[in-house]
């Protein structure tokens, strides 16, 4: 029993360490891509290539003066960014990065994981509200809306996937994976769960709450030092949970020859990382009256549609 | 609802709101302050905007941030001292201010400026067209999210910029005009370096169509918004690629061909669709066009010789009169009208600038549509503040 204590707090050490460790690498690979991607460096002075440069941007934003604005409700304000960052970390916890690597298996993750992501928009909505600030409402407001439109699609393209490996253990369904991935068989589901994502992780197109040319800076206009630096790990570590993810449902998992299971997981987790990059470096953002159109009027209907034919095909197969 | 103009009335609304809010319970609108601070206002410009949601209700320019007192400045300069003046105003098309300029005292004075000397003056201010429409199309792709094409059009800008410094040394704020013809005739190696540029420059233009021409988020985020008829635009005075963009065909370089444009082969760029997208792509044809006509103009140069300044005496006294001198700049029709007294330094000179009279039809453009196309509407209309404000 104790072993076993010591050995699940480990586990924790060792995943959320990890995670925020790669969390600040990932905001560096993203300058970097994206900066190769339209002509420039990136990072360059910190360390050789910048590679210190998330560290040197952590401190920076450590020592940052802590400014509430006046009109702020102080508590509110102070506990959305908490909020935000503790939901996208604890979702880390069911992650299975291999067969034998979680925290702890959980025979509802999907669940969990779905449910907790909500909560987390929440303190968005609460970031936005508690600023006392025009833009910042505006910025918690739509991501109300957003929520709205893209929890439903995101979780509908996951029935189908469920319906395939009959259960929401995610470690069963990468198990169901073994002969063929997913993906195979719900590409549609595929790309409506992809396009979801991008609306979970607000990242453009879809990056309406905190859309920097229209609300200054959204929902976290108001936010500086290390509280803007909550929700910016937040907003990374969702997008490691939003790959790991679709790692999971629709890739196979660690599933792969040759190589150890876990580094086929990182693997393909970067190439859906890589991914989310690049769609930033080409896309415009949609207005969020569309966006919310494509999900009620395009999205859903569609989903729903796979639903029903992933049904019948199991029925006759 | 605009009787005592948005500013007076939200301050009113401020001091009662408190009561009113504890007696009734009702909606009102979200008053927010776009800028003179905000990233997509390109400059200083303040828009108040009425909000019911995201949904503009009204809205009022708010300019004056970036007032210099140009035209009076004008007034205790002599007429060659004041040129330099004319860079600021719209900073990132510098040559084309200082042609408006440089016209207008050439009228004024009666001046006959040598044929080398103008088509230098018709290249360098297409060139600086394709420049501000580089800047225009960069800022307004990053307004609208995309970002990467801001940086490949700050790439080819930075060909042009080079071409500049080659001429006059300077790459932003050129003053490269004088009153008669231009400062230096142009370098060895120019013309090479030039007609590499316009052989490479449509190729990359086509990096941008590639990214946002016919992408579905660029569409549904320009075609049908901040639309605004020929009509309204020519009684609010919209001009250049704006007034185009609503299928007005209204170019100063074809209606009123000055420095020898009527002898070049050119068309202009009109679009019917009076929309944010069909303004787009009257910038995107303007490019192609000035791109047509710096070509020739090279071709011109390599065989017309001569001098590039007219005789001018070293201190100007114009006759008594008055002159107005307008050109195509490239946010649309540039105006300098000059009063001179007879001495050394002008009476008065008032700039008709373009940007100003743009802004104008801001309010109808936007009105009833939401926040986002604000944004995309401001960059539609290419203002700067410089120019505004003067």
């Amino acid at each position: 029993m104790g072993q076993e204590l010591v050995l699940v707090i480990i586990k924790m050490i060792v995943v959320f360490a990890l995670a925020l460790l790669v969390v600040a690498y990932l905001t560096y690979l993203e300058r970097k891509v994206i900066g190769h991607m339209q002509l420039r460096l990136g990072p360059m002075r910190v360390g050789p290539h910048g590679l210190l440069q998330p560290i040197a941007d952590g401190l920076k934003l450590f020592v940052k003066e802590d400014i509430v604005p006046h009109d702020a409700s102080k508590w509110t304000f102070y506990f959305a960014p908490i909020l935000t960052l503790v939901m996208s970390l604890v979702l880390l916890a069911v992650i299975p990065f291999s067969y034998n690597f979680m925290v702890t298996r959980l025979n509802i993750g999907v669940l969990y994981v779905l449910s907790l992501a909500s909560v987390g928009t929440m303190g968005i909505l609460l970031a936005g509200w508690a600023s006392g600030s025009k833009y910042p409402i505006l910025g918690g407001l739509r991501s109300a809306a957003q929520m709205f439109s893209y929890e439903i699609f995101l979780g509908f393209s996951i029935i189908g996937v469920l319906m395939i490996s009959g259960s929401l253990d995610l470690v069963k369904i990468v198990e169901a994976q073994s002969k063929m991935w997913n993906i195979v068989y719900q590409p549609v589901a595929f790309v409506i769960y992809v396009i979801a994502a991008l609306g979970e992780l607000n990242r453009v197109p879809f990056d309406l709450p905190e859309a920097e040319n229209e609300l200054v800076a959204g929902f976290h206009t108001e936010y500086s030092g290390f509280k803007f630096a909550y929700f910016f790990l937040a907003e990374y570590a969702n997008m490691i949970v939003v790959s790991c993810m679709a790692v999971i449902l629709f890739l196979g998992g660690w599933k792969g020859p040759f190589l150890p299971g876990i580094i086929w997981f990182l693997i393909k987790m970067c190439a859906f990382f890589y991914f989310f990059i690049w769609v930033r470096g080409t896309f415009p953002r949609y207005r969020y009256d569309q966006f919310m159109r494509i999900g009620w009027k395009i999205m859903l209907p569609v989903v729903l549609a796979n639903i029903v034919v992933t049904g019948v095909v199991m029925m006759l197969v | 609802m605009l009787e005592k103009g948005l500013l007076g009335k939200g301050s009113v609304e401020g001091q009662v709101s408190d009561d009113l809010m504890k007696k009734t319970l009702k909606t009102k609108e979200l008053w927010v302050n776009m800028g003179p601070q905000h990233p997509s206002t390109h400059g200083v410009l303040r828009l108040v905007l009425a909000l019911e949601g995201e949904r503009i209700v009204d809205s009022e320019v708010v300019i004056g941030y970036l007032h210099r007192g140009m035209e009076k400045l004008a007034e205790s300069l002599t007429y060659s001292q004041f040129l330099p003046y004319t860079d600021r105003l719209d900073y990132i098309s510098s040559n084309a201010m200082n042609f408006g300029y440089v016209l207008a005292m050439e009228k004024l004075l009666g001046l006959e400026v040598p044929e080398r000397a103008q088509y230098i003056r018709v290249m360098m201010a297409e060139l600086t067209r394709i420049s501000s429409h580089l800047v225009w199309l960069a800022t307004h792709a990053l307004d609208i999210g995309a970002m990467t094409v801001f940086l490949y059009c700050f790439r080819d800008r930075e060909a042009i910029l080079d071409l500049f410094e080659m001429v006059c040394g300077a790459r932003l704020i050129t003053s490269y005009f004088r009153i008669g013809g231009v400062a230096n005739d142009l370098p060895e190696g120019f013309i090479e370096q030039a007609k590499d540029f316009c052989k490479i420059f449509p190729k990359k233009a086509k990096d941008y169509d590639d990214l946002i021409l016919k992408n579905r988020m660029w569409l549904s985020r320009t075609v049908n918004v901040a639309k605004i008829s020929g009509e309204d635009g020519l009684n609010l005075g919209l001009s250049g690629p704006s007034i185009r963009g609503s299928g007005v065909y209204w170019d100063i370089r074809k209606d009123e061909p000055y420095s020898g444009y009527d002898k070049l082969d050119w068309e202009i760029a009109v679009e019917p669709g009076c929309d944010v997208y069909a303004r787009y792509l009257v910038r995107l044809k303007e490019m192609r066009e000035s791109c047509k006509i710096v070509e020739q103009c090279l071709d011109i140069l390599e065989k017309v010789e001569g001098p590039v300044m007219a005789k001018v005496p070293k201190v100007m006294k114009p006759p008594k009169g008055e002159v107005y001198a307008s050109v195509e700049a490239p946010k649309g029709e540039l105006g300098f009208y000059i009063v001179s007294d007879g001495s050394t330094k002008p009476y008065r000179v008032k700039i008709k600038a373009p940007s100003f009279a743009n802004l104008i039809s801001l309010p109808t453009m936007i009105k009833g549509h939401l926040v986002a196309d604000v944004i995309a509407a401001i960059g539609s209309i290419d203002v700067v503040l410089g120019e505004v404000d003067r």
